[in-house]
């Protein structure tokens, strides 16, 4: 896939940021991050120094505590982390280790997509060489009191182990399905332990951080989504690609750069994420605006948002780990209402009924995959009018 | 004396409970204070405030999948389950809210739609938890429509269980008593998604995989996707046969919970109630099954004896000890899986099903003038493992099935019924001859820890020459009693014992070898507590050192049993052996035995049939058995099954 703009990713400077962290020590690398103002890259924006904040101060009984990469890159419209994972490994691996060095941990974890298992044998070849350069193994740097080591475990297919606790159950040898969200992975995690899962972006932008500096970070993007931000950019545009903006880009400036300025609609953060029709395309991919792990799939003005939405909830039906009756039955329902909608059988008063089932699947679902799943439909019904597309019939 | 219980292995989401520290959590404007770590459903339950559940069962780990009992919590966007939301800093909590009141019907409306079966032909009709949520929900249509046909179908699911799939909704209560309660893990879930569906490995039917059919599953089942195979159209049909003598013999436990399925509250026992309904009903003689309990005692009290002296003192290790109780089908099953290797351990007497049904058709029949073939010989049990043994293909010592049919509570409930009879208003009657009215050792079978303290009860006397309540008050051996996981249990045989009986004075010369010797034994109820204690024993621990150990499968003992009524929990259960306990006392009262060596019949039966005593030749043909290691898996397909 194309890189479609120069990624700052690549001038950073290899084994600045892992120098810099070994030197200042766990503290200092926590606090930097925090002024980074960092916010998670796979979507949900937790602010990446707290959480390495919890983890570290979470009691861990057997002195273990875990990092993970989430690698598990299954949102559809998403490929930045094959990027990075192709071309800047290095940096991905100098950041799980700086997050080893700040929470305290000796094991880390790179948790790979099931079908991006070619590239393993090239993330074997960069760990190998890392720990021959003392990068990695015992006594990170010569650090003596400070070990770490990175492996590679490969998922199975389901989107689900995307979500971190669903990822952790299946490191653990079950089936993948998420956990009940208290106590946090930060709290208890892989085994019990305390355990910091971020995503490949999240790691790499780490590893600039503690190079270039918090400052430096902070100054590019808007107070609250500070940094740049990779954003996988497909669908109906000239250019598709990955591509990096300053977060606070507005909807308009990333499809005039990929050539998609006569869309009618884009959806933003993948199949979970929200269909933004053409009179909102000054909103801005923020954290606090239109929110996005990377996915940016632009409707051209023939595409009928129908087809997207059967698409997406046939992959939910799909994927959905059965576990809750929102997600496992709702789903389904929806996809059912869709197909209704395109046969012209629908009528207002199930349609009503509907959009209620959405809501109640994004506040009472299990996990974000359930919260998530009805958005693009329940998007899609509220914008029904200038998207250009009937849904109710009877 | 000691009694402590094996560590409970940590449940892995639930943070650890401080009991030190409280906090005071505003569940819809009413205050109430709770250890830190209390679950919002549980402080809600506190506090008097209803929320609903489907997913949840008290016996159980929670699990936070059906969401129906979401809230809202102060500062949270999302709607939280409350089952599995632990409290630990002062929160206000809303338990309705237009959004909350919406998902709960529409999680309700949602299970609805996939759920293909109709109510009125439904075993669970009217004790159904799907059923009543739809009533407190006033549902009045089908909001996302309706199954028109069966995705599954109903399917025996091996001896003693029967699913049909299509009632199911998904709340794994079942798999996570199978693994969590149990032990057992014989079911899961596969598939994913919309296909997700409890099944074994390989699908294989139950009895081709580890099942134990002890059918706890079946009692936390919410709806009727999981009943016990009925047999009441065979009972019947043998009952309007004239050319067939039908008798029935009674478990304890129904007796002390068949009185919930009327309506009385647990724990209202209903024995001689139930004596005279089965009259009623047409069956020729009514039986306590209590008779065997008291024989078992005697066997494997006989074997216990005979087994320890053996092997401590003649140094004779062919019969290992301790020795493990084999009363409980579930439990048999159990190690005849998971460990194998301990069967030399097992008791080799028969249930007290099992015993009997030997012995109505070997004995009884001739004696009542009757065709060994044409009795019909019903067990009423609290048990759908009981349904497996009975099918045994040992069990056929008398050259018959020894056990035609195997009732549990619940099918002699709807049988009762369907007669036009409310057992509680019937007048009492007693137990026909010539077994009679057993002991009350043989009630207190019904509880967990039960057997134990008939044995005790039997053998100190035997020991030791003198009245047991001399050692024990009123002869209530209550450090083996309550429902700890694990009761361990030591007791130091006085300096002084007594002459041998003359009834097994042929195999022990006599007890000096027990003087002072501190016996140990243990309780285990529920497999996976069993499995613990066989753990323990594995790796050499205190459980390896006991003489004897009491295991039972079904948490509580038989009265906590999968064939008994529904809902169950610990307070019911708890309620049901109280009963128990109180029908062994008042024996005392009326003057009936309370040791199972001092009921007349068992004596008489010494007497008449098995006079060469206990452990003799014909108590081996008739009362006692053999096992089979099964190991893990048994069968790889059907073929072999044939063969």
């Amino acid at each position: 896939m194309s890189v479609r703009t120069p990624m700052t990713l690549a001038s950073i400077e290899l084994g600045a940021g892992i120098r810099n962290a070994c030197t200042e020590g766990p503290d200092e690398v926590i606090t930097r991050v925090k002024e980074s103002g960092l916010r998670g890259r796979g979507g949900a924006g937790f602010p990446t120094g707290l959480k390495w904040d919890l983890a570290r101060q979470a009691p861990a009984p057997d002195g273990r505590r875990y990092v993970i990469c989430n690698a598990d890159e299954g949102e559809p419209g998403t490929f930045k982390d094959r990027v990075l994972l192709e071309d800047l490994a290095d940096l991905v691996f100098e950041g799980m280790t700086i997050a080893g060095c700040a929470i305290g941990a000796s094991e880390g974890i790179v948790y790979l997509r099931g079908e991006y298992v070619y590239l393993q044998d090239g993330l074997e070849e960069t760990l190998a060489r890392r720990r021959a350069a003392g990068l990695l193994g015992a006594g990170v740097r010569g650090r003596p009191d400070f070990d770490f080591d990175i492996s590679i475990r490969i998922g199975s297919g389901a989107y689900v182990c995307g979500e971190e606790t669903a990822l952790i159950e299946s490191l653990e040898g079950r089936r993948g399905e998420p956990r009940n969200r208290l106590p946090f992975p930060v709290v208890r995690g892989l085994y019990q332990a305390p355990t910091v899962v971020n995503n490949v972006e999240t790691f790499a932008w780490v590893a600039a951080i503690m190079a270039r500096g918090s400052a430096w970070f902070a100054s590019i993007g808007t107070p609250g989504s500070s940094g740049p931000k990779l954003l996988s950019v497909s669908g109906d545009v000239e250019r598709p690609g990955v591509y990096e903006f300053p977060l606070g880009v507005s909807i308009h400036e990333v499809l005039a750069a990929a050539g998609g300025e006569d869309a009618k609609a884009v959806i933003v953060g993948g199949a979970a994420g929200q269909c933004v029709p053409r009179r909102d395309f000054g909103r801005a991919i923020a954290y606090d605006d239109v929110s996005t792990g990377g996915a940016f799939i632009v409707l051209g003005e023939r595409r009928d948002p129908l087809d997207v939405a059967e698409n997406f909830m046939e992959f939910f039906v799909d994927e959905s780990c059965g576990q809750c009756t929102p997600c496992r039955i709702g789903n389904v329902t929806i996809l059912e209402g869709v197909r209704a909608m395109r046969r012209g059988e629908m009528t207002p008063e199930r349609l009503r009924d509907l959009v209620k089932l959405g809501h109640t699947m994004q506040a009472a679902s299990k996990c974000g995959l359930g919260q998530c799943s009805a958005n693009v439909f329940l998007s899609i019904v509220e914008h029904a009018d200038v998207l250009g597309r009937e849904l109710v019939h009877a | 004396m000691t009694t402590t219980s094996l560590p409970t292995p940590a449940v892995p989401t639930a943070p650890p409970p401080t009991p030190s520290s409280t906090v005071t959590v505003t569940i819809d404007g009413r205050e109430v204070e709770v250890a830190s770590g209390t679950t919002i459903l549980d402080a809600a339950r506190l506090a008097g405030v209803r929320i609903p559940t489907l997913c949840h069962h008290p016996d159980l780990p929670p699990s936070g999948l059906c969401r129906l009992c979401i809230v809202e919590v102060e500062g949270q966007r999302q709607a939280q389950a409350s089952c599995v939301y632990p409290i630990t800093a002062p929160v206000a909590i809303r338990t309705h809210s237009p959004r909350i009141g919406q998902a709960r019907r529409d999680i309700i409306d949602l299970l609805l739609s996939e759920h293909y079966g109709d109510c009125r032909t439904c075993a669970r009709n009217g004790n159904c938890e799907l059923q009543d949520l739809a009533v407190e929900y006033g549902v009045d249509r089908y909001r996302f429509g309706e199954r028109s046909e069966p995705v599954h179908g109903v399917e025996a699911f091996g001896p003693s269980i029967v699913r049909d799939m299509d009632k199911c909704v998904l709340c794994l209560r079942c798999v996570r008593t199978c693994a969590e309660l149990q032990g057992v893990h014989a079911i899961g879930v596969v598939g994913r998604g919309d296909t997700n569906t409890i099944s074994t490995f390989m699908d294989l039917p139950l009895d081709e995989v580890n099942c134990i059919n002890c059918g706890q599953c079946i009692n936390r089942c919410p709806t009727g996707a999981l009943t016990a195979r009925d047999v009441t159209d065979d009972v019947w049909a043998a009952l309007e046969d004239p050319t067939k003598h039908v008798v029935i013999q009674t478990a304890p436990a129904p007796r002390a919970a068949l009185g919930e399925e009327f309506g009385l509250e647990p724990g209202t026992p209903v024995t001689w109630q139930m004596n005279t309904a089965l009259r009623e009903i047409g069956f020729d003689r009514v039986f306590d099954t209590n008779f065997t309990a008291d024989l078992t005692i005697i066997e494997e009290g006989t074997e216990l004896l005979l087994r320890l002296y053996r092997n401590l003192v003649l140094g004779d290790t062919s019969m290992p000890v301790p020795q493990f109780t084999s009363c409980s089908p579930g439990w048999v099953k159990y190690i005849e899986h998971g460990y194998p290797e301990f069967l030399p351990n097992m008791s080799t007497c028969k249930s007290p099903q099992q015993m009997f049904g030997a012995l109505i058709k070997a004995w009884y029949a001739g004696r009542a003038g009757v065709d060994p073939a044409d009795v019909v010989s019903v067990a009423l049990m609290p048990c759908t493992a009981k349904k497996f043994e009975a099918g045994r293909p040992e069990m056929t010592d008398s050259g018959f099935a020894d056990v035609d049919h195997v009732l549990t509570a619940r099918e002699l409930a709807v049988m009762t019924r369907q007669f036009g009879l409310y057992l509680p208003d019937m007048p009492p009657s007693d137990f026909d001859d010539p077994f009679g009215t057993a002991s009350g050792s043989g009630i207190i079978f019904g509880a967990t820890g039960g057997v134990m303290e008939a044995a005790l009860r039997t053998v100190l006397e035997l020991v030791t020459g003198q009245q047991v309540e001399n050692i024990f008050d009123h002869a209530d051996i209550t450090p083996v009693r309550g429902f700890d996981d694990v009761r361990y249990v030591e007791l130091t045989i006085p300096d002084e014992v007594g002459p041998v009986p003359e009834l097994i004075a042929h195999l022990v010369p006599d007890w000096n070898w027990l003087r002072g010797v501190t016996l140990k034994v243990a309780v285990a109820h529920g497999t996976a507590n069993a499995g613990r204690v066989m753990e323990d024993i594995k790796a050499g621990g205190k459980f390896s050192e006991c003489h004897f150990i009491e295991f039972m499968a079904c948490p509580g003992g038989c009265l906590g049993g999968g064939g008994q009524p529904i809902p169950t929990n610990v307070e019911i259960r708890r309620a049901r052996a109280k009963a128990i306990y109180a029908e062994d006392s008042a024996y005392g009262e009326q003057g009936r035995a309370r040791k199972s060596h001092e009921n007349p019949a068992v004596v008489r039966l010494y007497s008449e049939l098995l006079t060469d005593g206990p452990g003799g030749h014909t108590s081996h043909h008739l009362l006692h058995t053999e096992y089979t290691p099964r190991g893990s898996f048994i069968r790889s397909d059907g073929a072999e099954k044939e063969a």
